[in-house]
C-alpha cells in the first residue's frame, strides 16, 4: 500500500469524525501553541533587554540615594540624603575611571503649549545624560554647558510630546509652561519607542539640572546620578570609586552601611535574564505536560477506533492487508491528528505571539527553528502515543475480527 | 500416505487440500466441533459446491480455506505447501492474489462508495488509484452494477450489497474464487446470471470454484457436489454441470 492511498484513507477517516479528531488535538494544539507564545516572549523579553543595555551602555552606573536592599528598603531610601551638584563636581574631579558624570531628577508636571497641554515627566539633567542615555536630538539642539551654567529656561521636548502639543507645526522657539515656569523649546528628540517595562520612552521633557534645581524646585538637590566609566572593564573600578567618595563625602563611619547604592546595568540584565529563565522552564513545563496530555488523548481515541473499527480491520487483512499495512494506517492517523493539533497550534501559537508582543510592548519574535521543533514534537507525540493501538490493530485475527459485534 | 513435499517435488499436488481437518470452538461444556477430520482435495479448475444443513460447518470450512482460519488439528495444505507454516505477510499475499472471497454476510465498509468498497483488494496489492478505479468499474459491471459505483452501502438493497462482495472478490482476478453463499440474498433471475458469469471464468480462465449454497439451482452449477454434515462430509460426488 503506498503513502498516498495510506494519508487519504487516514485523512477520510479522521473527517468522518471531524468534531471527535478535532478535540482530540486540543491537548496539542495547547501544547505547540504555548511552546511558540513562550519561546516568543522570552526572545522578544531577551532582545529587548539587551537592544536596551546596548543603548544605555553597558558600562553605565546608576547611583541612587538610600542603602542596598538589606535595610527596611523604603526607610533607608527616604531617610537617606539625596545627592547635590557639588558631588557630581567632585565626582568629575577626582574619579579617573568615570567618564560622563550626568544627574537627573525628575517630576510630574502638566506641559502647557497655547491651547493644547499634557501630563508629562520632566527631567532636570546634565548635558551628559544625553550621551550616556544615547538621546539625540531630531530637531533643533541638545542642552549644553551653557545652559547649564545659566540655568536657562530652556527645554528639550520627547517625540510624544512634540505630536501632542505640536502636531505637524514647528515647536522651535515656541513657549512650554512646565509647572509655573516658562521655558523655550529649543530641541525635538528623536524617538526611542518604548522600554521594557512598557513606559513610553518618548513621553518627556528635558530641562537643565540648574533650571529644575533653582528655578523650579528652589533646591539643587539631585535624585539619581549616572556615571559612565571609561572602558567596560574598568566598571568596577569606576563603582569603588565613586562609592569610596561617597562614603568620605557623606561621612559614613567604618564598617557602617551606605546610604547610597550603586548599580550596575548587567545586574539588571542578569535578574532579567533569571526572571525569563524561570518563566521559560515553566512554560517548557506547561508545554510538555499538555503535549503528553495531548498525546494520551489521541491514545485513547486511536483505541476507542480501533475497536470501533475492528470488523473493518477484520476485513482489510480478508483481502490482503498484511499486519504491517494496518500497523501504517493507524500509525499514520494518529499523527495526521497530532500534526493537524500540531499546525492548528503553530497558527493559535504565531497568532497570539503577535497579539501578546502587542500587549507587551516588546518585539514580536518568532523564530522558524521554535515553529519547527514544537511541531516535530507534535509529529513526535503523534508516533509515541500511536504505537500502542496501532500494533494492537495490526494484531487481530481476521476472523475474530469480522466476527467482533 | 505421501508427505506434502514429495507432492511438491512430484509436480503434483492438489491445489487445495484438507487433510484430516478438525475445528473445535469454546472449551469445556460449550466445546463445538464445527469440522471433524475432514479431507477433501480441491484441483485446479474445478468447480465445487458445498451443500449442508445450517450449523454442519461449510462456513467454517471455508474460512479455513481461505487462510482466515486455522485448524484446530489437521493440515490445510495449498499446494502441497502446510498453511501454518506460512508466515503471516505470505498468507496475506495469497488472501489478496490468489484468492477472492465472498463472505456469507457481505461485509462491505460502512459509508464506503461500492466502488471503493470493491477496488479494496487492489490497494494492498499496490495498485494505481486510476488503475484501481478503472478494474473496480470492470468488475461492478460484471456483476449488473453499472452506474451505482458511488451508492454507499446503506443505499443498496441486499441483493446489490452481495453483488459488490462478489465484483470485490473478483476483482484482483483470482486463482481461487471461495464463495460462501454467494447467491442467497438475490432473486432467481439475478441468481442465474452470476451463475453464468461465474461458470464463464471457471471455463474461460480456468478459475477455480468453491462455493456454499443452500439452493438446488444453484449447485446444479457445480461439477462437484461435497455434503456435509455435523462437521463430516457426508458425501462428495462428481456431477454435470448445467
Ligand atoms: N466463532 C465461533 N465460536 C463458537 N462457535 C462457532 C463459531 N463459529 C462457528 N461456530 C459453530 O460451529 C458450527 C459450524 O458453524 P458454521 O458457521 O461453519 O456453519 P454453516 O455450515 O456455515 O451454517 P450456515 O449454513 O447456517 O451458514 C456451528 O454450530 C456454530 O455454532
Ligand atoms: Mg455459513
Amino acid at each position: 500500500m503506498n503513502v498516498s492511498t495510506t494519508l487519504s484513507l487516514a485523512g477520510s477517516a479522521l473527517v468522518r469524525n471531524t468534531l471527535r479528531s478535532l478535540l482530540t488535538t486540543l491537548g496539542v494544539v495547547i501544547g505547540v501553541g504555548a511552546v511558540v507564545i513562550m519561546h516568543a516572549m522570552g526572545q522578544g523579553a531577551t532582545e529587548l533587554v539587551t537592544g536596551e543595555i546596548q543603548n544605555l551602555g553597558s558600562n553605565m552606573l546608576v547611583i541612587i540615594p538610600g542603602g542596598d536592599s538589606r535595610a527596611a528598603f523604603g526607610s533607608a531610601l527616604l531617610s537617606a540624603p539625596l545627592f547635590r551638584h557639588a558631588d557630581l563636581e567632585a565626582i568629575r574631579r577626582e574619579c579617573d575611571a568615570v567618564r560622563y558624570v550626568s544627574a537627573s531628577n525628575s517630576l510630574m508636571v502638566r506641559a502647557v503649549a497655547g491651547e493644547k497641554n499634557r501630563l508629562t515627566t520632566l527631567f532636570g539633567t546634565t548635558p551628559e545624560h544625553y550621551a550616556t542615555r544615547d538621546f539625540h536630538a531630531a530637531l533643533g539642539r541638545l542642552l549644553n554647558e551653557e545652559d547649564e551654567r545659566q540655568a536657562a529656561k530652556v527645554c528639550l521636548i520627547g517625540e510624544t510630546v512634540r505630536r501632542e502639543l505640536f502636531g505637524a507645526g514647528n515647536p522651535l522657539g515656541a513657549e512650554l509652561r512646565l509647572s509655573h515656569l516658562t521655558c523655550k523649546v529649543v530641541g525635538a528628540l528623536v524617538s526611542k519607542g518604548v522600554s521594557t517595562f512598557g513606559t513610553d520612552q518618548d513621553d518627556l521633557v528635558f530641562m537643565p539640572s540648574t533650571t529644575f534645581a533653582r528655578r523650579l524646585l528652589g533646591d539643587d538637590r539631585l535624585g539619581m546620578i549616572m556615571i559612565s566609566a571609561v572602558s567596560e572593564a574598568r566598571t568596577d573600578e569606576a563603582r569603588e570609586q565613586v562609592t569610596s567618595l561617597l562614603r568620605q563625602r557623606r561621612r559614613i563611619r567604618q564598617g557602617d552601611d551606605d546610604n547610597f547604592a550603586v548599580r550596575d546595568l548587567r545586574e539588571v540584565q542578569a535578574l532579567l535574564g533569571k526572571v525569563t529563565g524561570v518563566l521559560t522552564s515553566l512554560l517548557a513545563g506547561v508545554a510538555a505536560i499538555s503535549l503528553v496530555v495531548g498525546g494520551i488523548g489521541i491514545m485513547n481515541i486511536m483505541l476507542v477506533s480501533v475497536t470501533e473499527r475492528t470488523r473493518e480491520i477484520g476485513l482489510r487483512l480478508a483481502v490482503g492487508a498484511r499486519p504491517r499495512d494496518i500497523l501504517q494506517q493507524f500509525l499514520i492517523e494518529s499523527v495526521l491528528l497530532s500534526s493537524v493539533g500540531g499546525l492548528i497550534g503553530l497558527v493559535f501559537g504565531i497568532s497570539g505571539a503577535y497579539l501578546v508582543s502587542r500587549g507587551m510592548h516588546i518585539p514580536y519574535s518568532v523564530s522558524p527553528e521554535a515553529c519547527t521543533v514544537a511541531f516535530s514534537f507534535a509529529v513526535l507525540v503523534g508516533v509515541l502515543f500511536g504505537v500502542v493501538p496501532a500494533r494492537k490493530a495490526s494484531k487481530l485475527h481476521p476472523i475474530a475480527a469480522l466476527r467482533y459485534e | 500416505m505421501t508427505s506434502a513435499s514429495e507432492e511438491v517435488a512430484a509436480g503434483g499436488a492438489p491445489l487445495l487440500r484438507f487433510h484430516e481437518v478438525s475445528k473445535i470452538y469454546g472449551e469445556g461444556e460449550a466445546r463445538v466441533h464445527a469440522l471433524r477430520d475432514v479431507s477433501f482435495e480441491v484441483h485446479k479448475g474445478e468447480f465445487v459446491v458445498i451443500m449442508g444443513s445450517s450449523g454442519s460447518g461449510k462456513s467454517t470450512a471455508m474460512n479455513v480455506l481461505g487462510c482466515l482460519d486455522v485448524p484446530s488439528s489437521g493440515q490445510y495444505l495449498i499446494e502441497g505447501v502446510a498453511a501454518n507454516e506460512l508466515s503471516a505477510n505470505v498468507l496475506a499475499k495469497l488472501r489478496n492474489i490468489r484468492f477472492g472471497f465472498v463472505f456469507q454476510g457481505f461485509n462491505l465498509l460502512p459509508r464506503t462508495s461500492a466502488l471503493d468498497n470493491a477496488q479494496l483488494p487492489l490497494i494492498y496489492a499496490g495498485m494505481r488509484a486510476s488503475e484501481r478505479a478503472i478494474r473496480a468499474k470492470k468488475a461492478l459491471a460484471e456483476v449488473g452494477l453499472a452506474g451505482r459505483e458511488g451508492s454507499m452501502p446503506n443505499q443498496l438493497s441486499g441483493g446489490q450489497q452481495q453483488r459488490v462482495a462478489i465484483a470485490r472478490a473478483l476483482v484482483n482476478s483470482p486463482e481461487v474464487l471461495l464463495a460462501d453463499e454467494p447467491t442467497g440474498n438475490l432473486d432467481t433471475k439475478t441468481s442465474h446470471e452470476i451463475m453464468h458469469l461465474l461458470t464463464d471464468l471457471n471455463h474461460t480462465l480456468g478459475l477455480t470454484i468453491v462455493m456454499v449454497t443452500h439452493e438446488p439451482d444453484v449447485a446444479k452449477y457445480g461439477s462437484r457436489l461435497i455434503t456435509f454434515r455435523d462437521g463430516r462430509i457426508e458425501s462428495d460426488r462428481q456431477q454435470v454441470p448445467l
